[in-house]
């Protein structure tokens, strides 16, 4: 099928993009794998939670460095469709007899495959420094899902705010949101040592269960009702971006 | 001639703002069509719609005889648009934008065709240089032989040589008419009246939202134009006596110091004129017949409206 062919040599080019970029993959790999660096062993020694012992802080804060390379991920997508919007290429492209559709597919789809690269990176970082898994194969199978679920959301959610932003910066600074999410959520610390007001909102929001359910299939426990809420949340917010993104592409 | 592309009575509004008010225009086959205006008077917005990528208000577009709307689709095998920026890709090489744009085209050998266009545009050195790299008349050959991938009938090239050094700006008009002679057809647009003058087999002047005026660029030289005869007096002295001994004239004194008689009635008036300073002594550095540009078809156009 040709959306799909078209699709494929689309995101091939964005591929080179990312491969070409020193820039791209120092911020998007390094800076997580300084963030895990500095927190096991600058703040690790200090961090106290309760029922867990120093060796085993690795392992409860990979889940929420995981999310955060991917979502350091996605101020480059949002970046590279803001310049094939600025630059004329979306018009060039749009001009030619191939899928409208396949042209923001090919972005998503190399973003989604960038995330994952450098995530498999971070990972592979984690073990080397102590982080241990009882995860089956089957926790294995749905760790990956999840995390593929969460790069589509970024991705996606990415979308609206690289189309709508008049310039360069603008297209990137939505992705501090989801960092700053990210911070405020069960990631580094749990949450009930947080004030009340910040716990209520660290707990009951998206990256909150998605890290918990990441980190309760890692440790081969169940996950509870985080499992369902992290599906609601990602198909929830992947839909309205892809609803919000499509329109506003149709215009642009 | 066949018309390839047929404007009807287009009309497009951003909130409020009539940007197009019923353009009409005709492209025959073959020809090089400028769309010449201003900065801001709607030649992109016309170019974006006559290719499909911005909804008219109300108007009809045919291309090929086909209606534009219903038959996008079809339409879209026969063009390809050079927008205004550049729209290469300078991370990758020229090779790889070729190869991109032949494998979206899903054209049987995109290498050979490729590596065919870098040979044709001069840029089989470069195939492997980022284009980012590529200087920026190299850029815009490289766009125009993007433009080519799959041997489109018709070309829709937006300002192809806004930025350029002169000597780019001459080769980049070679390339075009040499895409004429080869039997595209090419609807550009353009801000310069030169390259209108040397490209063009018709011009559309695009003014408030209507081709206010439209021909060749002979006849549009006329339109606006009048011979005038230049007149250089070598001191103040001689300017004074020269405007008062020819007020019968249409004179008129140019910033330059110059003396700027209309030829209007006729070249003969500037017998007259010579005659005139001649019999009564007026010096004159030097004379000449100027013919009518296309500035000032494009001047009084403004001014008018």
């Amino acid at each position: 099928m040709n959306y799909i062919k078209d699709t494929i040599t689309l995101s091939g080019r964005l591929i080179k993009h990312n491969l070409r970029s020193l820039d791209t993959i120092i911020t998007v790999v390094a800076m997580p794998v300084m963030i895990l660096l500095g927190m096991v062993y600058l703040f690790g020694g200090s961090m106290q939670i309760d029922g867990l012992p120093h060796s085993q802080y690795v392992s409860y804060i990979l889940p929420g460095i995981l999310l955060i390379t991917i979502a350091t991920g996605s101020a480059y997508t949002a970046l590279r469709i803001n310049i094939d919007k600025t630059n004329g290429m979306f018009d060039r492209f749009r001009s030619m007899p191939i899928s409208k559709s396949a042209v923001l597919s090919g972005h998503v789809l190399s973003s989604v495959i960038f995330m994952l690269t450098s995530t498999a990176i971070v990972l592979g970082v984690g073990f080397l420094i102590g982080f241990r898994t009882d995860a089956s194969p089957l926790e294995w199978v749905l760790i990956l899902l999840l995390i593929i679920g969460f790069a589509i959301m970024v991705t996606w959610l990415s979308v609206p705010f690289a189309l709508a932003a008049k310039s360069i910066d603008g297209a990137s600074s939505f992705s501090y949101l989801i960092l700053a999410l990210l911070f405020v959520s069960s990631a580094f610390a749990p949450t009930d040592n947080m004030p009340t007001a910040l716990a209520s909102f660290a707990k009951h929001q998206p990256m909150t269960n998605v890290i918990s359910t990441i980190r309760d299939l890692f440790a081969s426990n169940n996950v509870g009702n985080d499992g369902w809420l992290s599906i609601i949340w990602l198909v929830g917010i992947t839909l309205i971006s892809w609803w919000l993104g499509t329109r506003i592409y149709n215009k642009v | 001639m066949e018309n390839k592309i047929v404007v009807n009575g287009v009309n497009k509004s951003f909130k409020n703002h009539h940007v197009l008010a019923g353009v009409d225009l005709t492209v025959s086959s073959g020809s090089i069509y400028a769309l010449l205006g201003a900065n801001g008077s709607g030649k992109s917005t016309l170019l974006k719609i006559i290719t499909g990528l911005h909804d008219m208000d109300t108007g009809e577009v045919t291309v090929n005889g086909l209606e534009l709307t219903r038959n996008l689709r079809q339409i879209r095998q026969t063009f390809s648009l050079n927008s205004q920026t550049s729209t290469t890709d300078g991370v990758l090489t020229g090779f790889e934008n070729l190869q991109l744009i032949a494998k979206l085209r899903h054209l049987p050998d995109p290498t050979k065709v490729a590596d065919d266009l870098l040979n044709q545009f001069d840029l089989t050195d470069a195939r492997d240089r980022r284009v980012a790299a590529y200087s920026g008349g190299m850029q815009r050959r490289l766009d125009i032989a993007m433009s080519l991938v799959g041997e489109p009938e018709i070309l829709f090239l937006d300002e192809p040589t806004t930025g350029l050094d002169p000597k780019s700006r001459n080769d980049l008009w070679e390339v075009i008419l040499d895409l004429k002679r080869r039997g595209k057809t090419i609807f550009l647009t353009t801000q310069y009246l030169e390259e209108a003058d040397q490209l063009a087999d018709q011009i559309g002047f695009l003014q408030n939202g209507h081709i206010v005026a439209t021909g060749t660029p002979s006849e549009m030289k006329k339109l606006g134009g009048h011979s005038r005869l230049q007149l250089i007096l070598p001191n103040t002295d001689a300017i004074e006596s020269a405007v008062k001994l020819l007020s019968d004239f249409d004179i008129s004194e140019q910033e330059d110091g110059s003396l700027m008689v209309n030829l209007d009635a006729g070249v003969s008036t500037s017998l007259k004129v010579l005659t005139l300073l001649s019999t009564h002594n007026i010096p004159l550095s030097s004379f000449q017949v100027l013919a009518p540009t296309l500035d000032d078809t494009f001047m009084q156009l403004i001014k008018g409206a």
